[in-house]
Order: structure tokens, then C-alpha cells, then sequence
């Protein structure tokens, strides 16, 4: 076997904490040989973005390499001056970043960006860079790649900027990339386009690449070696194939467990009381163009209904209409027999006590200037005119059952992690004790295992307290988790709902079936076969992967 | 009050020094009978005489102690220029946060509105007011903080409308909240850093407002004692070559610099919770 490629060895990174430096990343190794694809899995703050970065003898700002030892190609990196650096950047190691829609400059066209590499170092004239571009743009299927390049970056969509993003990657030919999380904010659709792109592109030039991800089917498609890791330390290490197929560690089989875990059978059999009613309601922003059509909608009592389909399709408009935030041109809400004001403003505290919302990002739906006992306390105040001593009883029994310890009460969000905000979002909304809580995508900025967790509580919490869920997402695993019915909107309409074990049985809907195929399963041949699949079965015609630009 | 002394225990050496510097000048203020030599008005030797024992940095154009007229110069000073922020702060965040709130027509009328008291030259608008109603000093208040208050009514706007798209204004409004508590508890707490720095900008630039118009004829008058007039009216000594403008000049500096010490102390507590 000859040399590695990268070969780092005994890497200690350490943050600034205040005034002290603590360790992120506690003595990893790590080796890839050219052509090599190896995954880097973990949990947000396990270090898997700053070991990566750290390959290119680079740290965010805040950070250091305290020692070891990082040889690329016969140099060692660890300690050389900038200058060379700079050199290999870009150059040799390329970078792909988790969001190509923050990390483009939106004032240059594609190209002039794709090109700035490539003639910063000197490898290739900008006109050369220009005919490059158009090559590699086909190569990874950009539609109309002679004049993609000259669009802005607002002018394409997530999934083509993304692709734009490892197009630039590989303007210098590098030798080495690392992809930091680049499908995670893509829809499933979007991603198998991505990952197909990232998987075809890599095994031709034979770069070597470091995948970054959080998740495992997703990493299982591309990767040759996978690497988990934990609060900066290395959990298992091993072949891909190896490790679905026998995974060592505790830790990495809860990880691989997570997609396997289903909502009981006993939920079914509740009372079917219609809670939540929309009658054929279509809404606008702009006056001109239906963002919803024709909705129809119902919700049962303690039930679940999931709200399906990708980023655009109209899924948290209909939460808009529905918690009063934009009245529908047409149609209206029919809360428990009585129709719902369309604006919010003239609804009555009473309509708003009974229909609570849980947000997607934890982070910005706390006030980070509210203590605990003021955010759960106050809807408790607000509704039901709570004594100092009754809210202080109703938080802490609301805390019990979200499972935080009682001394919460007295923090700041920003003391808490992710999944504990999103915890103490859920007893927000629970305080005002609703019949339904919209739940708009509360699981997908949060981490494998703790969504799992979060999850199960809200489970646990609907079978308890018989409240319904519209849950809003784009994550069919969680779908299939914990929906009792299923809704599932393309464009602004439904295409397709019923029942949960009724939409995930074949025949589908073709829209249905694209969003399920699209679901990556933690099967090394998976992509492969499911593009092989599409390919023969489209027989030549442009599948329908791309929604307009 | 426990957590208070931990936090001023727990603060920088620069914030320190900027609290003593305030401090210093604040005890000077409220204890100007006591500490002054001399009257405020009191003529008490030759005109720009240097520092000497008597009179510990000189006297003024007129003769009067430098040092007395600092003293007393620092009541009129902090009391009229902290009067006038606190004031311009007050109405300037609630019509910002209401334009941002509302938004729509409310945040048309009211930035518009703002645009055209804008539009004139601060000074012409203040002489112009002045000299209409009588200078006094509650006229000088007031007609300072409005025309400060433009300026932040812009900067709550701008900040206002950045929390105001967060989903924990969202939350609350879902609930049902009204104006005062999505302005007061929502927004407010979240707006404070930007709002504290300026604040401690705006009171130093009042200073130099009010001396402006004091060398107009229309600040506070003469002989009252203020920073900003006592270096106006001692301007024409520095061609001779004699300092003595630079005292009142040195004592805004002084002041200046100590609030915006503990300003960016506060800015750097309130950061660090974000974080």
C-alpha cells in the first residue's frame, strides 16, 4: 500500500472558554489514501466540523491546534507558515460548506466565484476557468450548464447551488474535499441529486474526500470508511459495510437504531371527534399568486396528523392561515363546530389558548432575555390568571413532565442545549393546555438521538393528555414514526392523504413515491440501486427531480 | 442587590476606572458649594490668570475661578445633558418600536414624519424653535431630546425590526399579547445593546449641542456655568497662547470617556449572554 494521502496524528484542538482554553478534539487520529472517501458521523459538538477543517491546518476563530501532527502529501502542515498554506487551500484541499446559500456571495455571478480559485492560484486563466466551469457543471448535471454559470446565486435553487458549491470545489482539481453536513438543509429529493453529484464526481477525478455528517444513511452511500465520534473523541472506527453491518460500540448502534422506532398501535383506536376542520382555503401573500389551493384538512381528537412535502410547497403557509397570522382569500378554519376569525386580531383569547405552536429552531422561538419561569410562566398568567405560587406549581409539574430537572426554572434559554429548548418550547404550549399544537418542523434542527427523544416525548405526552398534533415536515422518517394520518402537499395542494398505513402502502401517488424513495436507508447499495431504478424507469425522459427554479 | 455587587466586583479595571471617572465627577457636581473656592459668578481675580495656589487652574475671560466654575459647570452639564438623552431615549425607542411593531401605515407616519423634522439642519431647527418660544431651560430640554430623538427612533426601528421577525415575538404574539408587553418584554430586552452605546454616544454629543447654541446666545446663559459654553467664551485665549479652554474641553473629555468605559462594559455583559 503506498503512503496515505493525509495522515494526522495525535490532533488536539482546543476553544477559548473565557479566559481558558478547554479541548474539542482529544488526540484523533486519521488517515485517507487517495481516492478514498471516509465519513466523520457525531452529534453537533462532537467536533466533527472542526477535526475536519483541522485537515487543512485550519481552525475556526476561537479555536487552536494545540499539537500533532498533520501530514498532507509528504509536508507537514502543523506549524507552516501561512503563505503555504494559502497555497494548499483551495487548491489541493477544497471545502464544501453545510449552507451553499450562506456561503456564496450573493452580489457575483456563479462563475466569477467558481473562477476565483483557480486563477487566484494561478493554475488557469479566468477564460480557461470559464470553460471548466461549463465542463464540470455537466459532469454534475446542472440543467443548462453553458449559461447556469452567469446567474446569481439567489437566481438557482438549494439544490443546484449546492451542486455549484462542490462545482467550485473541484475547480483546482483538488486532492483532497471535505464536505461539511452539505445536504442537511436540503430537502430529500434535493440531497439525492447532491449526494448522486458528490458520489460521481469523486470517483472520477479519484479525490478523496471527508464526508461530514450527523447522519448515518446518509454517509453509508458514500463513504468507504466511517469514523464516529463523541465529545471529541473517537467512538468506532471501521469499514462502512463493516460497520452498519456490526456495529461495536453501544453509542453507534443507538445511532443506527434511530429510523427504526414507530408510533404504537393502542393511538389508533381514540375517539374520532373532528378537532380542527379547514374548508377549502386558498391564501396568498402577494394577492396575485395562490400560495395554497383549495386546502381541505381535517384533524382528530389526540391524533396526529403529518403535514408532507418539500421546502416551498405551502406546509407552514397552512399553519400561517391556520393560527391566524395570514387570513386565506377563501375558505375558513373550524375550530371544535365554530369558525375561527380569519385574522388574528379578532380572535379571542379563548381561540388562541386552544391552538399552540412549537417552532423548528428552539434558539430563536425562546426570548433569550426571559428566564424559564417567565416563558412558561407567562402563558399561565396570561390564560388563566395564575398567582405568583399557582404558576410557580404549574411550571414546576409542567417541567416533570418534559423531563428537566426543577432547578431549569431559573436559567436562561441560552444555558440550555438544543434538545432542552425545544423541551421547554413543547411546556410552553403545553401551559396554555391546548387542543392542538402545530408542530412545525421542531425536530429537524436537532440531532439524531435527541429528536428521537423529543419525539417519543410528545408520544408521551399526546397519549396522557389526549392533545392533537400537526406535525409539519419534510423528514419522512419521522412520519412514519409518529403520524396516525398522513398529508402530503406539493405546490401549494394536496396530492395525496389518508391514513398512515394507507399512504405508505404502494400504489402511491408518483409525488408520494418520489418523496419516499427519496428517504436515504442505511444500505451502503442503496443510491446506487435507487438511481439505477429511477433511470430505467423514466427510460430516457428528465425525471421530475427539479422543481422550477 | 447581591448579584449587583457580584457583577461590579467581577468588572474589568477599564470599567472600574470608567465608574470613578463618572463617579468623581458626579460627587463634584452634587458637592459644588462645598468643593468650589469661589462663587460661580464671582469675579475673584485677572482675567486668564494661570494656575496658582489661589486659583487651581486659572481664571476665565471674565476673571472668575476656572476650577469653581468647572464645578458648578458640571451640575448644569450632566443634570441638563442626562435630562435631555433620558429624555430623546424615551420617545425616540417608543416610536421606534411602535413603527416596527405595527409596522404598515403606523411605521409610514411615523418614519415620515421623522424624515422631515430630519430634513432641517438640527441647529437652524433649534435656533429656530428657541427663538420662537424663549430660551429657558426646560425649552432647551425638549427641544434637543425631539431633535435627538429622531436619530434614535431610527436606530429602534432598525433594531426593533430585527427581533420583531423572531419567532419568540411570533410565539408571543400567538398568544395573544398586546403592543406594550410585545414592546416591553419581547423586544426591549433584546434591543438594549445597541440602544445602551448610543445612549452614551448621544449624552456626549449633547454636550457640544448645547454649546453650540450657548455661543449662539441661545444655550443656557450666561453667567450660568456649563462645559461646553465655558470653552466657547474662552475660545479667544488660545490664540495668546494661554490653556485655559482646554480645561472645560479636558473635563468634557473626562466625562466622556469614563461613561463610554462603563457603556462598553455593559455592551460586553450584554453580549456575552447571547453568546
Amino acid at each position: 500500500m503506498t503512503a496515505p494521502l493525509l495522515e494526522m496524528k495525535n490532533i488536539v484542538i482546543e476553544g477559548l472558554s473565557g479566559e481558558s482554553w478547554l479541548p474539542i478534539i482529544k488526540g484523533l487520529d486519521l488517515t485517507l489514501h487517495k481516492g478514498e472517501v471516509l465519513g466523520l458521523i457525531g452529534e453537533s459538538g462532537a467536533g466533527k466540523s472542526t477535526f475536519g477543517l483541522a485537515s487543512m491546518a485550519y481552525t475556526r476563530q476561537g479555536c487552536r491546534i494545540a499539537s500533532g501532527s498533520i501530514r498532507f502529501d509528504g509536508k507537514e502542515l502543523f506549524g507552516a507558515p501561512d503563505s503555504e498554506l494559502r497555497e494548499l487551500r483551495g487548491a489541493r484541499i477544497a471545502y464544501v460548506a453545510q449552507s451553499a446559500a450562506a456561503s456564496f456571495n450573493p452580489a457575483h455571478r456563479l462563475i466569477r466565484q467558481y473562477a476565483e480559485a483557480p486563477v487566484q492560484h494561478g493554475i488557469m486563466s479566468y477564460a480557461e476557468a470559464e470553460e471548466k466551469a461549463v465542463a464540470t457543471y455537466q459532469q454534475l448535471l446542472l440543467p443548462d450548464p453553458e449559461n447556469i454559470g452567469y446567474r446569481f446565486p439567489h437566481q438557482v435553487s438549494g439544490g443546484q447551488l449546492q451542486r455549484a458549491m462542490v462545482a467550485m470545489a473541484m475547480s483546482c482539481q483538488p486532492d483532497i474535499i471535505i464536505f461539511d453536513e452539505p445536504t442537511t438543509a436540503l430537502d430529500v429529493t434535493t440531497q439525492i441529486e447532491v449526494l448522486a453529484a458528490i458520489k460521481d464526481i469523486t470517483r472520477r477525478f479519484n479525490t478523496a474526500a471527508i464526508y461530514i455528517t450527523h447522519d448515518l444513511a446518509v454517509v453509508a452511500q458514500l463513504a468507504d470508511r466511517i469514523m464516529v465520534l463523541r465529545y471529541g473523541e473517537l467512538v468506532e472506527e471501521n469499514d462502512a459495510r463493516e460497520m452498519l453491518a456490526n456495529p461495536r460500540e453501544t453509542y453507534t448502534r443507538d445511532l443506527l437504531a434511530v429510523r427504526s422506532f414507530k408510533k404504537g398501535k393502542s393511538d389508533a383506536a381514540l375517539k374520532e371527534d373532528v378537532i380542527l376542520e379547514i374548508n377549502g382555503v386558498t391564501a396568498s401573500y402577494t394577492g396575485t399568486e395562490n400560495v395554497l389551493e383549495d386546502i381541505d384538512l381535517e384533524i382528530r381528537k389526540g391524533r396526529t396528523v403529518a403535514l408532507v412535502g418539500e421546502s416551498g410547497s405551502g406546509k407552514s403557509t397552512l399553519a400561517r392561515v391556520i393560527t391566524g397570522l395570514l387570513p386565506p382569500v377563501q375558505g375558513e378554519v373550524v375550530f371544535k363546530g365554530e369558525a375561527l376569525p380569519p385574522a388574528l386580531k379578532s380572535r379571542k383569547r379563548k381561540d388562541l389558548q386552544r391552538l399552540q405552536m412549537i417552532y423548528q429552531m428552539p434558539d430563536t422561538a425562546l426570548n433569550p432575555r426571559q428566564k424559564i419561569r417567565k416563558v412558561i410562566g407567562r402563558p399561565l398568567a396570561f390564560y388563566f390568571n395564575y398567582s405568583r405560587q399557582q404558576q410557580e406549581k404549574r411550571i414546576l409539574e409542567l417541567l416533570d413532565q418534559i423531563e428537566l430537572p426543577a432547578d431549569y426554572i431559573d436559567r436562561y434559554p441560552t444555558e440550555l442545549s438544543g434538545g432542552e429548548k425545544q423541551r421547554i418550547c413543547i411546556a410552553r404550549a403545553l401551559a396554555a393546555e391546548p387542543d392542538l399544537i402545530i408542530c412545525d418542523e421542531v425536530t429537524s434542527a436537532l440531532d439524531q438521538l435527541v429528536a428521537e427523544e423529543i419525539l417519543k416525548l410528545l408520544l408521551n405526552l399526546q397519549r396522557k393528555l389526549q392533545v392533537s398534533y400537526l406535525f409539519i415536515t419534510h423528514d419522512l422518517a419521522t412520519v412514519k414514526a409518529i403520524s396516525d394520518e398522513i398529508v402530503v402537499m406539493l405546490n401549494g395542494r394536496i396530492v395525496e392523504k389518508g391514513p398512515k398505513q394507507e399512504i405508505l402502502k404502494p400504489p402511491h401517488h408518483e409525488y408520494t413515491d418520489l418523496l419516499l424513495s427519496s428517504v436515504p436507508e442505511m444500505d451502503p447499495d442503496w443510491l446506487d440501486g435507487l438511481l439505477e431504478a429511477r433511470a430505467e424507469q423514466e427510460n430516457g425522459e428528465k425525471p421530475m427531480m427539479e422543481p422550477a427554479a | 442587590m447581591t448579584a449587583t455587587f457580584k457583577l461590579l466586583r467581577s468588572s474589568p479595571f477599564s470599567a472600574r476606572l470608567g465608574m470613578a471617572m463618572v463617579l468623581i465627577t458626579l460627587l463634584a457636581a452634587i458637592f459644588a458649594p462645598v468643593v468650589a473656592p469661589y462663587g460661580e459668578t464671582e469675579v475673584a481675580g485677572d482675567v486668564w490668570l494661570p494656575a496658582s495656589a489661589d486659583h487651581w487652574v486659572g481664571t476665565d475671560n471674565l476673571g472668575r475661578d476656572l476650577f469653581s466654575r468647572l464645578v458648578y459647570g458640571a451640575r448644569n452639564t450632566i443634570a441638563i445633558a442626562f435630562l435631555i438623552t433620558a429624555l430623546s431615549f424615551i420617545v425616540g425607542t417608543m416610536w421606534g418600536f411602535l413603527a416596527a411593531t405595527v409596522g404598515g401605515w403606523m411605521d409610514q407616519l411615523l418614519s415620515r414624519i421623522v424624515d422631515i423634522l430630519m430634513a432641517f439642519p438640527t441647529l437652524i431647527f433649534a435656533l429656530m424653535v428657541l427663538s420662537v418660544v424663549g430660551t429657558s431651560i426646560p425649552a432647551l430640554v425638549v427641544v434637543i431630546a425631539l431633535l435627538d430623538s429622531t436619530r434614535v427612533y431610527r436606530l429602534s426601528r432598525a433594531v426593533a425590526m430585527d427581533i420583531e421577525v423572531m419567532e419568540f415575538v411570533e410565539a408571543a404574539r400567538l398568544r395573544g399579547e398586546g403592543l406594550w408587553w410585545l414592546m416591553r418584554h419581547e423586544i426591549l430586552p433584546n434591543a438594549m445593546p445597541p440602544l445602551v452605546a448610543e445612549f452614551g454616544l448621544r449624552f456626549c454629543f449633547v454636550f457640544l449641542f448645547i454649546a453650540a447654541l450657548s455661543f449662539l446666545g441661545l444655550g443656557i446663559q450666561p453667567p450660568t456655568a456649563d462645559w461646553g459654553s465655558m470653552v466657547r467664551e474662552n475660545s479667544g485665549a488660545i490664540t495668546f497662547g494661554i490653556f485655559t479652554p482646554l480645561w472645560p474641553a479636558g473635563a468634557i473629555a473626562f466625562l466622556t470617556v469614563g461613561v463610554n468605559l462603563v457603556v462598553d462594559w455593559f455592551l460586553h455583559i450584554a453580549s456575552g449572554l447571547e453568546d
